[in-house]
């Protein structure tokens, strides 16, 4: 099966950088972050401004 | 294979994630542990079962944030899925999606896009993405210095079905906020479903962010769609199944594939398959033996 050996390394490489920004930005807190506005009624999204 | 497997997938995913089902009859969000992880398509964590964060939602409101870091978390989550399964969530995982495809079996007639005008308007949910998820609320600043998260708020309908319509019918408290900002975003809903029923999957083909955010890792993505050029026939049997009008054959790892499998069911000779880091997911029956295959388009 043929694969084009470059398109193959970016996808790991993509991976591997992907996955260590949200190990990172877990460990910073960021999910906290997340989680502190995802508990709120967002107004601006139900239209309510 | 199950038939029906993808929306009996479809339907309890959207089941799984909208799970917290006293919301609805409380007029109250799901305020647990769950909401600090993201769900890979399109749900508004306002929406009273929601039991996840909604990425598009996420990103603007780091975003929006003072502060103002770089969202890893987010960006990390939303690549990694991208890489790996590319719109692969669009065609399985997208609760909105999936009422889109449920809007289109509605028995009337089915507006054609001429291409001249479908091709171009491809590119709009790429705006979409760069100046209402990224852009504006990350420059905008209002004179308290707070950002706005533009898509959320002027434009998506899945927050207003999800979200807005809820709440707003269970809650008395909310009723009085209804506004014109509220009977715009009703009015973006009622033509995104009324087009539905005409059109197949027309928010996710022009104005969805987060499709164009996974389109970006189609052909990098580990699980692609593969084509056996000794099989194909060029019947075009792939490209009349496709309701993306996608023509697999030619461009199987196009970015408006949303990789719902319908063309490799309709495919006479088995030619197309999915795969994943190169070997097959669902192996087909080949009647001779095969010496070339194209992976990437």
């Amino acid at each position: 099966m043929k694969q084009k050996k470059g398109s193959g390394a970016v996808t790991w490489i993509l991976l591997f950088l992907a996955i260590g920004m949200l190990v990172y930005g877990a460990a910073a807190g960021q999910a906290e972050a997340v989680f502190t506005k995802a508990v709120k009624i967002c107004m601006e999204c139900i239209g309510l401004g | 294979m199950v038939k029906h497997l993808r929306k009996i997938i479809q339907i309890a995913w959207g089941v799984l994630t909208n799970i917290h089902i006293r919301g609805f009859f409380q007029g109250k969000i799901y305020t647990g542990p769950l909401k600090r992880f993201c769900v890979p398509g399109m749900n508004c964590y306002s929406c009273p079962g929601a039991i996840g964060a909604c990425p598009i939602g996420a990103l603007s409101s780091a975003l929006t944030a003072r502060s103002r870091k770089f969202p890893f978390y987010i960006l990390g989550f939303l690549i990694t899925v991208g890489v790996l399964v590319g719109r692969f969530i669009c065609g399985w995982l997208c609760v909105f999606g999936l009422l889109e495809e449920l809007l289109y079996k509605i028995p009337t007639p089915k507006l054609h896009i001429p291409e001249k005008v479908d091709k171009p308007l491809r590119y709009l949910k790429y705006l979409v993405f760069a100046v209402l998820v990224i852009g504006l609320p990350l420059f905008y600043r209002d004179d308290y210095g707070s950002g706005l998260p533009f898509f959320c708020e002027f434009l998506c309908p899945v927050g207003t079905l999800e979200g807005g319509v809820p709440l707003v019918l269970l809650n008395d408290v909310l009723r009085p906020a209804l506004g014109w900002l509220f009977r715009w975003k009703f009015l973006i809903l009622i033509l995104c479903v009324l087009s539905s029923v005409f059109i197949y999957r027309p928010f996710c083909k022009y104005l969805c962010p987060l499709g164009a955010f996974y389109a970006l890792f189609q052909r990098v993505s580990v699980v692609k769609l593969k084509v056996d050029t000794s099989a194909c026939v060029s019947c075009g049997a792939c490209g009349k199944a496709c309701g993306m009008n996608v023509d697999p054959h030619k461009t199987p790892n196009s970015t408006e594939c949303i990789r719902c499998g319908e063309c490799t069911k309709v495919c006479p000779k088995g030619a197309l398959s999915f795969t994943a880091a190169g070997r097959e997911l669902s192996p087909r029956k080949r009647k001779e033996p095969v010496s070339h295959e194209k992976e990437t388009d």
